[in-house]
């Protein structure tokens, strides 16, 4: 999916991998875009291997029980829910 | 209101002193603000409502600020004009007709109106200094850490940081003492003064320049815009005949800075996105198909198509195959880009570029064009790989009248080298 030859199946490809449907005006935008935009992000093959130092400490703390958001409040948002789950649909 | 700037246009009452007790503060709309709806300017969470205040907000309530309402962004702080909400374009009280930059868009504009006195915006690869720079008025992206993200409702985690926007260099201070500082809830925040850092950002702003060394990196100043590099060099002499001296330094790596800078926030925005499934918050889904059907049907549904193209891209770039390909060289490029900077700030106390390389677009110009639209983002992209600090503040207008914005970059929680330099301007 490079040097301009970017197919319809491509996109729509990725798409299902990320769980998004297109309709097929934006397969076509996304085709013609996707072709440019991954020609620009070739040119990430001339940089060299860095070596970068890691700056990265652990930050820890004690595992104890805490407050935390109440059911109630964790559930606002769901469109659905049941019995103090989330509802969704079915899995298969 | 007339420029669109606010999504929800509620007042949020502080606390009764502090600091900011006679201020008001408009809050980007990707900042998690309690019983307040919070949108990111998406449609995805048109109705969503955080059951908690971001520790940003919670800071600016104690500090006694009056929040004026939640502002206008691009979707998900994705884009450079603020023309991606799902709200409607905001306009540039600066420059009737033009886009007011992004994402912040909204908090940049209710600030150069006067709507508000101060404003919080986020910054992932420019997203205040953008808005700041195109509505002429000041911003700053803080050091990577030092500003909680805790209620920041994430796009790119390793390189965005909320940070302040004010008409002036030292009201912007002042809003930063406000939010700095390490908070538990937020594991990637650092203490400012353990790592030796001087925090007294508001008396930083003395204007006093004199024996300060800017670098100008070559390479962010010559691709711009005319009009823009004739403004920067007028406001390197000002700063000059203020006692300051500069040199031109070499950032070979900052040409590979924007496509490094997208492909890591396309991947990191892939996999923090994926959390917008319409079961715990967004559109409902009808429960017709399985659950990867009714997922993928959400989606469409409550994404813009800036927001697609970027979970796409990003999806693609993470997958089997093509991870070493962009991922892992986009790694690369970072660590290039933050050596590189890393070595001429051993050399200046800062450095300075143009903040956007053009003037403010008119607005619908750029929508159709994407990549044109991310070329835009080449002098801000690089502070935020290398987690600097940066402050854009107003250095004079085109011959058009468009505001321009002068970029400083200082080192790791540097914030008063780059204070004490924008101040000496505005």
């Amino acid at each position: 999916m490079s040097d301009s030859a970017v197919e319809p199946e491509d996109v729509r490809h990725v798409a299902s991998l990320a769980r998004v449907d297109l309709d097929d005006e934006e397969v076509d935008r996304f085709v013609e875009q996707f072709a440019d935009i991954l020609d620009y992000f070739e040119t990430l093959d001339e940089v060299p291997e860095v070596d970068s130092e890691t700056d990265l400490a652990n930050v820890m703390r004690d595992d104890e029980v805490r407050d935390s958001l109440d059911q109630d409040e964790a559930l606002r948002n769901a469109p659905e829910s049941e019995e103090g789950f989330f509802k969704g649909p079915k899995v298969s | 209101m007339s420029h669109n700037a606010y999504i929800t246009d509620e007042r949020i009452a502080g606390g009764d002193d502090g600091p900011l007790a006679d201020r008001t503060v408009a809050v980007k709309d990707n900042i998690s603000t309690e019983g307040v709806r919070t949108t990111c300017g998406s449609a995805m969470l048109d109705e969503y409502v955080p059951p908690y205040d971001a520790t940003v907000v919670d800071r600016l309530k104690s500090a006694g600020a009056t929040i004026t309402g939640k502002t206008n962004m691009d979707e998900f702080g994705m884009g450079t004009t603020t023309e991606t909400s799902a709200f409607g374009p905001t306009e540039n009280p600066a420059a009737p007709g033009h886009v007011p930059g992004g994402s912040s868009g909204g908090s940049a504009a209710a600030v150069a109106s006067g709507d508000a006195d101060l404003a919080l915006g986020t910054d992932t690869g420019g997203s205040v200094r953008c808005p700041a720079a195109f509505c002429g008025v000041v911003g700053i992206k803080p050091t990577y850490g030092l500003v909680s993200r805790y209620g920041l409702i994430a796009y790119a985690n390793s390189l965005e940081q909320i940070g302040p926007i004010a008409p002036s260099v030292e009201e912007a201070a002042e809003l930063l003492e406000v939010i700095a500082g390490p908070d538990e809830h937020d594991a990637t925040t650092r203490d400012a003064a353990e790592e030796g850092a001087d925090t007294d950002y508001a008396a930083a702003a003395d204007g006093d320049v004199e024996g300060m060394q800017i670098g100008i990196p070559t390479e962010l100043v010559e691709g711009a815009d005319e009009d823009v590099v004739e403004t920067f060099w007028d406001a390197i002499d000002d700063l000059e005949a203020q006692g300051a001296s500069s040199h031109e330094v070499d950032l070979p790596s900052v040409e590979h800075a924007v496509e490094a800078y997208y492909v890591i926030a396309m991947s990191e925005a892939s996999s923090n996105l994926a959390r917008f499934d319409g079961v715990r918050y967004g559109p409902s889904p009808d429960y017709e198909g399985n659950w990867n059907e009714e997922f993928a049907g959400v989606r469409e549904a409550g994404f813009g198509e800036e927001v697609k193209r970027r979970v796409l891209l990003g999806t693609y770039a993470l997958s089997a195959g093509y991870h070493d390909k962009y991922y892992k060289k986009a790694q690369d490029a970072r660590a290039w880009v933050k050596q590189d900077f890393d070595e001429a700030l051993a050399e200046a106390d800062v450095l300075a570029s143009p903040t956007m390389p053009v003037p403010p677009m008119e607005m619908g110009e750029s929508l159709s064009d994407p990549l044109t639209m991310y070329l835009a983002d080449a002098n801000t992209t690089p502070v935020n790989l290398a987690n600097l600090p940066a402050i854009s503040v107003p250095a004079g207008e085109t011959d058009d009248g468009l505001p321009v914005g002068m970029q400083f970059v200082g080192p790791a929680f540097g914030e008063t080298e780059i204070i004490r330099a924008g101040s000496a301007l505005a």
